[in-house]
């Protein structure tokens, strides 16, 4: 089976991109797929820190679009799982050392060495956002529940929608259900009904998620993470099962509505 | 510094600084552009730089080399313009843009008016998302949403199918007898000739509704009743 590539977005900083990508990639290659993870964002990379890589990056992104080597010497193999490998960005460069051709013509030499290629942004819509959709089968918007990620979310889909890109899946990040039902959160019902794309998973705040960051460790890999369940879901999502949606909410009757919601498509 | 020795020109353009070699020797206008940098570094500092490089044949690592050294120097290397196709792609390779007057058509419309009459409208199927303009010198109907941060700008009515949540100013070129109305009107501020008011009440139960300027000639909004 070809590989999908699928390059997680937001416009907005900060709403969990980089988390979202190693959680995901963790997640698929712990269902036993091969998966191939590139941080797009040049110059401020971190992706490595998240999978706890950073002391084994040798070449990067750069190095191997510029041909200082090949492109197998710049996949890093995880520590645990085999069958996951990350391309990290140059740290010393910025976006400008990457185009659109670039990007594409790597993605179409990884597609046949693997099952997933998962692409991280950079924030924004400029360069660098452009240069990480421009090989992409498959977008993931991820944003959380505040005015202003929406407001972005909607910008970036709006792009892809005129770059054919679309149509692109939401991830709603960091939910806060008791915040959610005292009406100080958007609901995710409010923001489905005004991105209105497919929602492909909700993700709650969660302070395990930090720090299995900080540790190196993503919290796909903690089996009694709320979050890291929602990743596990997710990623099965992207392998074609049907996952029903997780009762975040005890006291349900939203997370019916929300079900439904998803399942409105 | 001597001008008439220099092999380098250097133009102020729109877009930055447009720095034209001529055809010696690459190593020796490499060598140039460098040394003048360097000798006007506050000049250059934090420019945008377009370098043309006439019929100069051009590898990945030359360029590479010298977008690098004007990086270090504080200088950004976004164009390569050649009338040689393989510098050209090696440009195009390593992203830098190979035209210098770059339109940006990208999401703002405009129509002319010369062949559109009075009463002409402009019809659009789909929900514009936020950072989407559109201009239209008649009427504007939307089938969809409007989001926050997208805007309307019409100089008729505007008719919205949908939740008006942007910006919409119709009667653009003053015309106070213009309406807006949308089936949720919510939007973040609504414009109407010269009048100018922001996002009001929410209600939770939306109802059609129309603004227009009353005969106060404040702008007012009502719910829309049938007959």
């Amino acid at each position: 089976m070809p590989a999908q590539v699928i390059t997680i977005t937001s416009g907005k900083g900060g709403v969990g991109k980089t988390t979202a990508v190693a959680n995901l990639a963790v997640a698929l290659a712990m269902e036993g797929s091969k998966v191939v993870c590139i941080d797009g964002d040049i110059g401020l990379r971190n992706l490595d820190v998240i999978l706890g890589l950073e002391n084994r990056i040798v070449y990067d992104l750069v190095d191997v679009i510029e041909g200082r080597c090949r492109l197998k010497q710049a996949m890093i193999r995880d520590k645990k799982l085999p069958e996951l490998y990350l391309i990290p960005a140059a740290q010393t460069r910025d976006k400008s050392a990457v185009s659109a051709s670039d990007m594409t013509r790597l993605v179409k030499e990884l597609r046949s060495e693997c099952d997933f290629v998962l692409i991280d942004s950079p924030a924004g819509i400029e360069r660098g956002f452009r240069n990480a959709i421009a090989g992409a089968d498959r977008v993931l918007v991820i944003t959380n529940p505040e005015v202003s990620a929406v407001r972005d979310a909607d910008r970036v889909i709006g792009i892809l929608e005129s770059e054919e890109k679309g149509p692109a899946s939401l991830i709603l990040n960091r939910l806060n259900p008791a915040l959610v039902k005292s009406k100080d959160m958007l609901s995710p019902e409010d923001v489905l009904d005004l991105l209105a794309i497919e929602l492909i998973g909700i993700v709650p705040e969660d302070e395990t998620v930090l720090i299995a960051s900080n540790r190196g460790a993503p919290v796909s890999y903690d089996a009694k993470s709320r979050a890291g369940q929602a990743f596990r879901n997710i990623a099965k999502r992207l392998k074609g099962e049907t996952v029903p949606f997780m009762d975040l909410d005890s006291q349900g009757g939203l997370w019916e509505r929300i079900q439904r919601l998803a399942g409105r498509k | 510094m001597d001008e008439t020795n220099s092999p380098l020109q250097i133009k102020g353009i729109r877009d930055g600084l447009l720095v034209s070699l001529d055809d010696a020797s690459w190593d020796e206008q490499h060598a140039a552009l460098i040394s003048q940098v360097d000798s006007q570094p506050a000049f250059f500092q934090g420019a945008r730089l377009a370098l043309d490089v006439a019929t100069q044949v051009l590898h990945v690592n030359e360029l590479v080399e010298v977008r690098d050294q004007l990086s270090d120097r504080g200088i950004f290397l976004w164009a390569v313009l050649s009338e040689s196709p393989t510098t050209e792609k090696t440009a195009q390779l390593l992203g830098l843009a190979t035209r210098i007057s770059k339109p940006r058509p990208e999401e703002t419309r405009q129509f002319s008016v010369e062949d559109l009459g009075e009463e002409t409208s402009l019809f659009l199927n789909k929900t514009l998302r936020s950072g989407t303009r559109i201009e239209f010198p008649g009427h504007i109907v939307v089938l969809g949403d409007v989001n926050p941060g997208a805007e309307i700008i019409a100089e008729g009515n505007v008719i919205i199918w949908g939740r008006l949540r942007g910006m919409v100013h119709a009667g653009a070129k003053g015309n106070t007898e213009a309406v807006v109305c949308a089936l949720d009107l919510s939007p973040t501020q609504l414009r109407i000739a010269d009048e100018v008011s922001a996002a009001v009440d929410l209600s939770d139960s939306p109802k059609p509704e129309i603004a227009r300027i009353n005969q106060h000639g404040k702008l007012q909004a009502e719910v829309w009743s049938p007959g």
